[in-house]
């Protein structure tokens, strides 16, 4: 590429288009038109967008240039903001069940926001007074988690959790046990300087610009990208190289080529030894409730074996000679080995090898071994250096940043599997052993994190009658002291998260919340509120069932889930379950924060946190859920939201946010603090400082110095700011732990020996045996070791098109211009050889039910392999379409097929207790598990996809949806031919 | 001037952003509304400029996914023109657009039949035919920021595939691009000329291997790591 400096406009053509213009009328009369800067909600990427309003109505929603998540740049979703905002599915009023009416029929009347925030206000005062746990809080994919989950906390049930659970939580807890940091909000590629990406199991907007724009930078740098991927769609379109894995087996694929690594010597050794707990020593006591712990000595730190002093010596201690490899005798006599022993032990060994693995992954040992060597070239022949003078942990200076030029990106395609967080462990693995965790060139950290493996904060556990609890619901256990069961050993939450089921559940399980409620397992609640998540559709496992235990009654006619509040801002088909709709407004309505708190939208070099402000005034009679919840928050009196006199200490969520700190001088916001709003990340509140986030554009971002922006998990001055600021509450050094010694305590307690809580069932204690290997490994898939391959050959899985993100905007009238059927889609040489002509319909059957859909034959589909989108189909008569509409009628969910609970094992007998269909170690719900047969459909059957349901009613005061749209906010200014220029060039 | 796009093949992952943003646009543009039939129905569609197609090369493995969005090529022979009965479709001397005179188009649809490329839609409701302006209305709108003077669909590319210029300015972004990249015009062979150009996918980056050390039996490996020392 030339280096000159090209822009259209430039050179020759600038004054060429200036002559133009001025023959042109104005377009636009911009005195008319304002411009506001708010955050995008099309999607949970959080770019920055200039919304242009003219009479009310928005214009055009552009990208915003000076914003760091998306430079300016919009996806299909954030373009189609207008055809949101104008969905005829809008909520328009709260809604009540019409009284002597069933749950679900869709009959409703609406009622005033006072009468229901009082009537809800005495059945959440009964519940906080007697039994907090029995109201369960959880919330789809909202970016306020920081908030609903202080309001539980303040309300004081264990029972909230946001979507995290059955989206990425393997990902997440993988990383932050791992490595302190992970994908997406936790890091990202060095998109500047990386020379080789390797891209993951991603669906295809996971995530959006960032992504689109970091692909950009690399292609252009001439970097290769290499898509890891049953499905050549999306991304993967343009990587260098495809590789069609089978599903569920990635763990497989990293381990052999850390095997290739490892074989040949191709290890960031430094790396290792100095940032991770490769040299630590692991006491070697089979049989005792110190096997396969740290070697420790008495204030707790970890030991490795000096080799200049032949002794063990104080891991943490700056200086030790510390010997990678080996096995030691501790002065008491106790054996041990280091932990890259054991790692070196473990992945050299033949069950890793490309052989092997390419067996297990449907790949050749070639490729495998290639990609490896691809990467150590890279890595290892290709390092960056940056010039620039930073201090260590132990205060030693060093005067550049060494880089190893590999990054990776990995989503829900490695984390919806029920061996995601070990395939995730074992990503992680293969990053440091070619040493690019927060290097220049590799996968970078993103403010807050890195933060400790894992952060020092435990899930609560205790509750009491109107009182806030201690911590949050959520948290990082470290031990088996640490879960949420009770003396018996069973499980506290609604959700069994942390329980023995799904020890490390740190995002909870909403996707077990309705069945555990419904089946009173462990204990029946009162009420269920949900945020944003359509859990009677395409957000719940085995939905047709799930809707019939929404309508479960017991022996006295009461509903076994007593009652259930639904907040959105669309006519959801969960909407039509619901006792209670508390319409919400759209995301041009309201203020909101994308707060450091939460969901951070930081950069590498940057932390960023960014605000909504309204764009529009509601025409409806709605809330904003924020401000619903600081007015609910005050009326019941929760300690954080009232004053000495338990008068609300609030005005509105605004105020809120401006006002309310989590430790002094850190709140929602961290841009324009203090006094005067002079100060970053941590001040006094501000009361300016939503006027000073407009004037930003809506954003805030604080540069890190250049020295602090690698190595930051041992990089002395941004541990010291961290904690500061208080990302971290410790400014000592983040080791990535490659060998888990949490992971170890839950296995010491399946084998029964660990000192401390030990699971009481036997299902429980083989699962921490064979799932809590303290090195990441690989098994197969909890439902493929339960049904048979034989009878269900597929694996079936599903993603979501760019332009749709779930089913958030697949009702929005351009955007499903674009798609309005999903269809299954299969190789082409597999289906033709199956008898399955293109477009033909056929049945697809787990073990869980089956579904009639219409299948499309493609070449870029790994043959063992089906896959759907999941946003598209549609109950009749939902999100304001018409009950004809191809979603309804041709769409369909897999979801129907994918049970919330593993099929019981062959020949197990009915005693057995049902399990969860999740990743065994964090309760991450297995989507992607799923194994199913094809059989064609008769001819009669086909045309029509199969579940259907009942066409659902319209809402009170609902306007019927338009035939035609002809939306524009203001009359054209049309360009005119001149007639003289016709006769001029027409040749008539 | 000849203005007009050019399109990244390597890098348009086929997101549809182009083809949402040039409908938010000009469905309040020069030539809004836009129609959209059945928004809600059984069979939504509606006018649109710029629609992205996607095939499949080849066939698994070797199997490749090619996006290609389509819009107007603004053709330098452009024969939907010259089959205009009523001289509504028309190409600017100034800056080799192809327009549609809205009031003088009467919706009989010879331009759409003439061209090869799809790029022409008759809008149902107004009766006029309907076709990419190149943003007419922002490109030369003074009161934009200069850098916003562009094609909607080129702003919100977020893979940075799409780009606007001067094709008759040989130092123009666009006419680099193409020169540099070797850029094609889409089906040359029918003699329309198109103004736009496609840039093909890059070559493959080369990607050599580092095969480390000798493969040599684990025991002499494991004896030459007990010697490694990293000073923590």
């Amino acid at each position: 590429m030339s280096n000159r400096k090209t822009r259209p406009g430039a050179s020759a053509s600038a004054s060429a288009m200036a002559a133009v213009a001025e023959t042109m009328p104005a377009f636009e009369d911009h005195s008319k038109q304002e411009k506001h800067y708010t955050t995008c909600y099309m999607c949970a990427c959080r770019c920055g967008i200039e919304v242009t309003v003219e009479n009310n109505q928005v214009r055009f929603i552009k990208g915003n240039p000076n914003h760091p998540v998306n430079q300016g740049v919009l996806c299909a979703k954030g373009n189609a903001g207008i055809m949101k905002q104008n969905s005829p599915a809008k909520l328009r009023k709260p809604l009540m069940r019409k009284a002597g009416t069933e749950r679900g029929a869709g009959e409703f009347e609406e009622v005033e926001w006072d009468d229901a925030l009082a009537m809800l206000t005495e059945r959440l005062r009964h519940i906080r007074e007697t039994d907090p746990k029995k109201l369960a809080f959880f919330t789809g994919r909202d970016q306020m988690q920081a908030l609903t989950g202080l309001w539980a906390q303040q309300f004081g049930t264990i029972n909230w959790a946001a979507h995290g659970g059955f989206c990425s939580v393997n990902m997440a807890a993988a990383g932050l046990y791992s490595i302190g940091q992970s994908f997406w909000e936790f890091g990202d590629p060095d998109w500047e300087r990386t020379k080789y990406f390797m891209l993951w199991g991603v669906a295809e907007d996971h995530a959006s610009n960032p992504i689109k724009l970091g692909i950009e930078k690399i292609k252009k740098r001439g970097a290769k990208f290499v898509a890891v991927n049953p499905v050549r769609t999306g991304y993967q379109a343009v990587a260098d190289e495809w590789v069609p894995i089978k599903p569920g087996t990635d763990a497989m694929l990293a381990l052999s080529m850390c095997h290739v690594l490892l074989s040949r010597d191709l290890i960031d050794w430094g790396f290792l030894g100095r940032y991770t707990n490769a040299p630590f020593l692991v006491i070697n006591h089979p049989g005792h409730s110190d096997d396969g712990l740290i070697a420790r000595d008495e204030e707790g730190n970890p030991l490795v074996w000096d080799q200049g002093k032949n002794a063990p010596t104080n891991g943490m201690a700056p200086g030790a000679e510390a010997s990678m490899f080996g096995e030691y005798s501790l002065p008491d006599g106790r054996q041990t080995k280091t932990v890259m022993t054991l790692i070196a032990e473990q992945y050299l060994d033949e069950r890793y090898a490309p052989e092997k693995a390419a067996e297990v992954c449907g790949l050749d040992a070639d490729t495998i071994e290639r990609l490896a060597l691809e990467m150590a070239h890279v890595a290892f022949k290709e390092t960056i250096e940056i010039e620039c003078e930073w201090t260590d942990w132990a205060g030693r200076k060093h005067d550049k940043f060494i880089g190893r030029p590999v990054s990776m990106h990995a989503m829900r395609g490695i984390s919806a599997h029920s061996n995601g967080f070990q395939t995730c462990r074992a990503l992680h693995l293969l990053q440091v052993l070619l040493g690019t965790i927060d290097v220049p060139g590799g996968h970078r950290a993103k403010a807050p994190f890195p933060r400790h493996t894992p952060p020092p904060i435990k899930p609560a556990k205790e509750m009491a009658p109107n009182t806030p609890l201690k911590s949050p619901p959520l948290g990082f256990p470290t031990s088996p002291e640490d879960l949420v069961v009770d003396d018996q050993g069973k499980p506290m939450r609604i959700d069994k998260a942390y329980s023995w089921e799904a020890p490390i559940a740190n995002h909870g399980l909403m996707h077990m919340v309705i069945t555990n409620a419904v089946n009173g397992d462990p204990y029946p609640i009162d009420t269920l509120i949900l945020f944003m998540a359509n859990m009677a559709w395409n957000s719940t496992m085995n939905t047709s069932q799930v809707r019939d235990m929404l309508r479960e009654k017991d022996e006295s006619g009461e509903y076994k889930l007593p009652f259930l509040v639904v907040v959105d801002a669309f006519h959801s088909e969960t909407v039509n379950f619901a006792d209670l709709v508390l319409p919400d407004t759209t995301y041009l309505e309201r203020y909101d924060t994308i707060s450091m708190l939460d969901r951070p939208i930081s950069e590498p070099d940057s932390a960023c946190d960014a605000i909504r402000s309204p764009v529009l005034k509601p025409d409806r009679d709605v809330r904003a859920w924020q401000e619903v919840m600081v007015d609910l928050a005050g009326r019941l009196g929760f300690p954080a939201f009232v004053d000495d006199d338990g008068k609300p200490k609030f005005s509105g969520y605004t105020d809120f946010i401006a006002r309310w700190e989590k430790a002094p001088g850190i709140g929602f916001l961290a841009g324009w603090r203090g006094k005067e709003g002079e100060k970053s990340m941590r001040g006094e509140p501000n009361e300016k400082q939503w006027d000073k986030y407009i004037e930003n554009q809506g954003f805030f971002q604080h540069h890190l110095p250049e020295h602090m922006r690698f190595y930051r998990h041992v990089n002395r001055d941004y541990l010291a700011w961290a904690k500061e600021v208080g990302f971290n509450p410790s400014d000592a050094p983040i080791i990535m732990e490659l060998y888990s010694e949490v992971l170890q305590k839950f296995r010491l307690a399946g084998q029964g020996l660990y000192d401390g809580p030990l699971p009481p069932d036997d299902i429980d204690k083989e699962r921490l045996v064979q799932y809590f290997d303290p090195l990441p490994h690989y098994y197969l898939p909890l439902e493929e070791q339960r049904v048979d391959p034989q009878e269900y050959p597929f694996h079936a899985i599903n993603q979501r098109p760019m332009h749709m993100y779930h089913s958030w905007d697949s009702q929005n009238n351009w955007l499903r211009q674009i798609t309005a059927q999903n269809f299954l889609f299969m190789n082409r040489a597999k289906g033709e050889s199956l008898g399955i002509a293109d477009e033909s319909w056929v049945w697809v059957e787990s073990h869980n039910g089956r579904v009639r859909v219409q299948v499309k034959l493609m070449e870029g589909c790994q043959p063992d392999t089906v896959w759907t989108w999941n946003a598209i189909g549609k109950q009749s008569g939902a999100w304001g379409l018409d009950k004809d509409a191809p979603e309804a009628r041709k769409g369909f969910l897999m979801n129907h097929l994918i049970s919330e609970l593993l099929p019981k094992m062959d020949g197990n007998d009915d005693h057995e207790r049902r399990l969860t269909n999740s990743d065994p170690i964090t309760g991450q719900a297995a989507w992607y598990d799923l194994k199913v047969k094809i059989t064609p459909a008769s001819s009669d059957e086909a045309g029509t996809s199969w579940p259907q349901f009942d066409t659902m009613k319209p809402l009170p005061g609902a306007q019927p949806s338009p035939d035609q749209v002809r939306y524009s906010t203001h009359e054209p200014v049309r360009l005119k031919r001149s007639l003289m220029d016709i006769i001029k060039r027409k040749s008539l | 001037m000849k203005l007009g796009l050019v399109i990244d093949m390597d890098t348009c992952v086929g997101c549809h952003a182009c083809v949402v943003s040039c409908k938010q646009w000009n469905t309040s543009g020069t030539l809004g509304a836009l129609t959209d039939y059945e928004p809600y129905g059984k069979e939504p569609n509606g006018v649109a400029f710029n629609r992205v197609r996607s095939y499949e090369v080849d066939e698994y493995p070797n199997n490749k996914t090619v996006n290609m969005p389509m819009s107007c090529m603004h053709c330098e022979t452009a024969e939907c023109v010259t089959v205009c009965p009523t001289g509504a479709s028309y190409k600017r001397e100034e800056d080799g657009i192809v327009l549609v005179d809205q009031d003088k188009c009467m919706g009989c649809n010879l331009c759409s039949w003439a061209c090869p490329y799809g790029a022409r839609e008759l809008d149902q409701a107004s009766g006029t035919m309907k076709k990419c302006t190149l943003c007419v209305d922002r490109i030369y709108d003074t009161e934009l920021p200069e850098a916003e003077r562009q094609p909607a669909c080129v702003l919100t590319c977020p893979s940075k595939a799409r780009h606007f210029g001067d094709f008759d300015d040989p130092d123009s972004n666009v006419s680099v691009l193409v020169r540099e990249r070797n850029g094609l015009q889409s089906m040359p062979e029918l003699g329309y000329n198109p103004v736009n150009h496609y840039l093909p996918p890059r070559p493959k980056p080369n990607a050599p291997t580092h095969n480390g050390g000798q493969l040599e039996p684990l025991t002499d490996r494991f004896k030459k790591w007990l010697n490694k020392v990293v000073v923590r």
